[in-house]
């Protein structure tokens, strides 16, 4: 998939502060374009957290996020694809509508639907109401959004939750095409993927002390 | 442009696909004007009298059941989330979603209001000052309602939480709403003033109850 384009990611310092308590403080890194972060960590660390603050919906307690690339005026939410726990998937709308609305909403006119359908094999269900899939296959139907509009960094939190083997290696070849096209890929994971990670970090009680 | 678009005409869909939106409403509108004459009594002067104001009365509380669902449903699933990360602002993503719930279920209900001013006796010459008034004044129901759901959005049970606040803030629309449709039926006044400030009340809540909703969308998704 083409990326309009690509872009070096940079958190100075950044903290999370969640009813509070500070979950981490001091937080830095620097994404270049191809390159993939593995945020790591036990539950309650904060990696959900930093996901959603890259993803501009929670405020930063401290620190800032710099985007080299793009356009100066375009904040990093709209850089980003950010694919939660939730699937976000319309249970009254069909695969296919559910793909086309994100593909027209977050692609403005440059949305692939064919592509979407086809990258974790829905075509078979495009007609099918998205409220009968199963639990993996809504996964995937969410997942498929990254493919909806191409968007170069990924924010992917727990993104094998419910999918079989299969469709794991499907998605670790996702993640791999998407850094080869010169994508950042920002991943919160618990099993291990075969993609190379070019940084770990590891959020946990010892980092905020 | 195709954003906006393909958001307005998915809340649309969704509104008339999941049951429980549009036709709870259009039902709810029903029996309540259906059984206020059973209520009163066969008095068609006083029916008459009265007609402009239970009509009102009950589009206001039909169209607030609705109106849990505009941000509701979309916060609960995640899509909120993924809006948010969308092309364009906040605000508009706010103003889109009340124009849906305005076009799907205020437009319907405008329509059958004067069906039922019929059960009420309403006189034939109010019912074109009723419709226009109708149409000048739900925009302004949609998009304060739009407040109150964003205000109340993560609580249980937030329906009636959501028609305390909203209710207050429907008093004018209610007081001119009724008095474009009364020289018909009560005396010799002017249609146009309370016609006018209707339209007025919905171009500021177009305006101003987007941000306010946005504000409090931003909260809720923290």
């Amino acid at each position: 998939m083409q990326l309009p384009v690509h872009v070096s990611l940079a958190a100075h310092d950044i903290a999370c502060e969640r009813g509070g308590r500070t979950l981490f403080q001091g937080l830095s890194f620097t994404l270049a374009p191809g390159e993939a972060l593995l945020v790591s960590g036990p539950n309650g660390a904060g990696k959900t957290s930093l996901l959603r603050q890259l993803a501009g919906l929670l405020p930063l307690a401290a620190g800032h996020l710099s985007v080299t690339g793009a356009e100066p005026d375009v904040p990093v939410a709209e850089l980003c694809h950010a694919v939660g726990h939730l699937n976000a998937t319309k249970t009254a709308l069909t695969v296919r509508e559910n793909l086309a609305f994100w593909a027209d909403y977050l692609g403005e006119g440059h949305g692939d639907l064919a592509g979407a359908l086809a990258a974790f094999g829905l075509e078979p269900l495009a007609d099918f109401p998205a409220g009968l899939l199963s639990a993996g296959q809504k996964r995937k139907l969410a997942l498929s959004r990254l493919y909806a509009a191409p968007r170069p960094i990924w924010l992917l939190d727990e993104p094998s939750v419910s999918l079989d083997a299969q469709a794991v290696t499907r998605l670790d070849a996702a993640i791999r095409d998407h850094l080869k096209a010169g994508g950042i890929a920002i991943v919160s994971t618990h099993v291990p993927l075969k993609t190379k990670f070019d940084h770990e970090l590891a959020l946990g009680p010892r980092r905020a002390a | 442009m195709s954003t906006v678009r393909a958001l307005l005409v998915r809340d649309i869909k969704l509104a008339w696909r999941e049951g429980g939106a549009v036709g709870v409403a259009l039902g709810f509108y029903l029996i309540v004007v259906a059984i206020t004459p059973l209520g009163l009594g066969p008095d068609l002067n006083l029916l008459a009298r009265i007609a402009p104001g239970i009509l009102w009365v009950g589009l206001l509380l039909a169209a607030l059941l609705s109106a849990g669902r505009i941000f509701e449903n979309d916060y609960e699933d995640g899509t909120l989330d993924v809006l948010a990360t969308g092309p364009v602002p906040l605000p508009v993503v706010a103003g889109v979603k009340c124009l849906a719930h305005w076009l799907s279920t205020g437009i319907p209900l405008v329509v059958l209001a004067p069906v039922l001013g019929l059960l009420l006796n309403l006189p034939m010459g109010a019912f074109p000052s009723l419709v226009l008034a109708m149409l000048a004044g739900t925009p302004a129901v949609s998009f304060i309602a739009g407040i109150g759901a964003s205000l109340t959005l993560g609580l249980r049970r937030s329906g009636l939480l959501l028609a305390l606040l909203v209710i207050p803030l429907y008093v004018p629309i209610l007081i001119f709403g009724v008095s474009a449709v009364t020289p018909y039926v009560s005396g010799p006044n002017s249609v146009w003033p309370p016609f006018l400030i209707l339209c007025a009340l919905s171009l500021a809540s177009v305006v101003l109850a987007p941000i306010a909703a946005a504000a409090a969308l931003r909260t809720a998704l923290r």
